[in-house]
């Protein structure tokens, strides 16, 4: 039995624009490529399971080797049962989402927003050092590290 | 004694479906939850006791013989594992009950939140008696698909966000668990675990390599191994407090234990231990650095989660019959520690409103209850002897000294260094938040602590609300378990080394399946 090339060539499409959607900041997007993703990967089970036969268990006087395997498709349809759910899950999530901040595009995380305000704020006052500006809360912390970059160009 | 083995999984499932009728009446619903754990407890243990003897028992479901039907199979592992989880989930649900009743519900919906949490339940089970790839697999998205609803419930904003992030990358996992699982049955035409390990030695070793990557990278997003780990401090810390605790007790350990199954009996000869040993090293590294750094006591707990995986992977990287003794051993400890604290953290929240230790301060002297059942679990992470969690890492440390290289040194030496950085962290938190008095949070600055994020959606309603009893009790039951766990330490070490006896080499699990042989 032999695998059909279309089939391979298709769950190699799908994956590979499903990847691509997946890593959008739209959650519609990321929804779409999962849906795409969890197909091919149906596909590649149904590749799996062999090339094409006629249907077990009904073949007059076939033999074992004319059957499909049936076993690929009770996973495929276990499978697609689990798909649909968890989409369906995603797009309540996304509506929710929606109604919240009115954006269908994931929100940037606060801890990395915060992280990279205070890299950005330590930055800025290394390159403008300003003296007369006393109120600043890490003191020390610009001071040392102005040192380091004081050192640094030194060497 | 085998037909007990499906009403692990079939109690939950009633249990949520009886909860799912019981609805609006929130009393009912939660007899009727707490009843069905219970009775899957008293299951486990009468499982544990009986597997214990007999060594092992394996149940044919259907009637079907095993290639063709679906097997579930319960071992000293598998008993050991259900007895745990079924004793945090019960504590943990009781902590919500008691939460729940006093909150009003208003963030968690209590008519959704039972039923969902006895279908993550019956996941869990189902995940550990599972002989059979595919059940495995659906194990995993009963207990996933309820878990992204327990994360996002109640709606609001931070939750979305982190859910997404969380069910984006379990789906990933997931989508690549059931890929590696049509590529072992294109390989070798079988999903049956014993089976797998029987033909496996007929196929080429490169495609032996990729099944065995493609599982273990799998799985590893699920344990949240470095470099895998990245979404748990984002998504974990925002669910509510019980949520989080159960999710920290058991998600990750069932993938670790998945990762057991795969390296003992799927692909023996531990074929990637060095590179799992070096994963390990860094998982506890980076783990613990990041708790290190972290001002939320939710979010350095989830840290310190991560780091001491890497504790567990150290133990199944060496491959050992002493190394998996003690991991079975530390798993048992991890997955009661860690759920205390995080119950903890949430009777901490409820206490002072905040779980940032920059705001809190005073509660030894406002909650001395609390301070206790900080206090002894997080010596025990730590790893203060006598506690479990010391004998834990000893155990480990001496498994390593046996098989001397320097990788297995290097990893020791990280360990080491881990567990002082866990008592370095938590003792943080015991400083700022118990220790200090309260009139010196508003003072207190420090640049230092400046620096320090905080995790976002936090909200400062329950302000000066003392804990209902419940919530204590539960609490003080888990920390109980975790004494426990120390005082009985020496019957528990020896459960363990037998069950680890049993994971040498695939041969054992093959005869259980296949008592008259493989054909």
């Amino acid at each position: 039995m032999s695998v059909t090339l279309l089939l391979v060539i298709l769950m190699g499409v799908m994956y590979s624009s499903g990847v691509y959607l997946m890593l959008e900041r739209s959650m519609t997007r990321v929804v779409l490529g999962f849906l795409l993703v969890g197909n091919a990967t149906n596909i590649l089970i149904l590749v799996m399971g062999g090339g094409r036969g006629i249907a077990p268990i009904l073949g007059d006087g076939a033999s074992v080797e004319d059957f499909n395997d049936p076993l690929p498709q009770a996973f495929i349809l276990t499978a697609i049962v689990i798909t649909f759910g968890v989409s369906a899950f995603l797009l309540a999530l996304i509506y929710r989402s929606w109604r919240l901040s009115r954006a269908d595009e994931l929100e940037d995380d606060p801890e990395d927003l915060a992280i990279a305000e205070r890299d950005a704020a330590v930055e800025e006052e290394l390159q403008h050092p300003d003296p007369h500006d006393t109120e600043v809360d890490h003191l020390d912390e610009l001071s040392a590290a102005q040192e380091l970059g004081e050192k640094g160009e030194e060497e | 004694m085998t037909a007990l083995i499906p009403l692990v999984v079939m109690l939950p499932l009633i249990g949520a479906a009886g909860a799912l009728i019981a609805g609006k009446r929130q009393r009912l619903q939660v007899i009727v939850t707490v009843v069905a754990l219970v009775a899957v407890m008293v299951v486990s243990i009468v499982l544990l006791i009986d597997v214990d003897a007999t060594g092992a028992l394996v149940m044919e479901v259907g009637g079907w013989a095993a290639p063709v039907g679906i097997v579930l199979v319960v071992d000293r592992l598998s008993a050991l594992m259900l007895i745990v989880s079924a004793a945090v989930l019960l504590a943990v649900l009781l902590f919500s009950v008691g939460q729940g009743m006093a909150d009003g519900d208003s963030e968690t919906p209590v008519s959704i939140y039972h039923p969902t949490y006895m279908v993550l339940a019956a996941g869990v089970f189902n995940a550990f008696i599972a002989g059979d790839l595919f059940n495995l697999y659906i194990g995993f998205e009963i207990l996933l698909v309820a878990s992204y609803v327990l994360m996002t419930m109640g709606g609001t904003g931070p939750r979305i966000r982190a859910g997404v992030t969380y069910i984006v990358v379990s789906l990933v996992s997931s989508l690549l668990f059931l890929a590696s699982i049509a590529m072992i049955y294109g390989a070798l035409g079988t999903v049956n675990i014993a089976q797998i390990s029987v033909r496996m030695a007929e196929i080429h070793p490169s495609v032996q390599l990729t099944l065995h990557v493609m599982l273990l990278i799998a799985f590893g997003i699920k344990a949240a191994i470095f470099p895998l780990s990245f979404w748990l401090p984002d998504s974990y810390p925002t669910a509510p407090a019980p949520v989080t605790a159960v999710f920290a007790g058991l998600l990750t350990k069932v993938g670790v234990y998945a990762i057991i199954r795969t390296e003992t009996i799927l692909f023996p000869g531990n074929a990637l231990g060095d590179a799992l040993l070096v994963v390990a090293l860094l998982t506890m590294v980076v783990g613990i650095l990041g708790a290190v750094a972290q001002a939320d006591i939710k979010r350095l707990l989830s840290f310190t989660l991560v780091s001491h995986i890497g504790y567990m992977i150290f133990g199944i990287a060496m491959g050992t019959v002493a190394g998996l003794s003690a991991t079975i051993f530390y798993i048992v400890h991890h997955i009661v520690v860690q759920t205390t604290l995080f119950l903890t953290a949430g009777l901490i929240e409820r206490q002072s409103g905040s779980t940032s230790i920059n705001r809190i301060g005073g509660l030894l002297a406002a909650a001395p209850v609390i301070a206790v059942l900080y206090f002894i679990p997080a010596l025990n992470l730590g790893g203060i002897p006598p506690f479990s969690g010391f004998i834990g890492k000893l155990a480990l440390f001496n498994a390593g000294a046996e098989q001397p290289s320097w990788l297995v040194y290097a990893v020791i030496g990280a360990g080491a260094l881990t567990s002082l950085l866990t008592l370095y962290a938590l003792a943080r938190v015991w400083n700022m938040a118990f220790w200090r008095p309260a009139d010196e949070v508003e003072q207190y600055e420090s640049a230092l602590l400046d620096q320090l994020t905080e995790a976002p959606g936090e909200n400062n309603d329950s302000e000066g609300k003392s804990s209902p009893t419940l919530m204590i009790a539960a609490t003080a039951g888990m920390v109980a378990i975790s004494v426990a766990l120390t005082v009985f330490a020496g019957p528990l070490y020896a459960l363990s080394s037998r069950a680890g006896e049993n994971l040498n080499g695939p041969s054992n699990y093959v005869d259980l399946v296949f008592p008259e042989g493989v054909e």
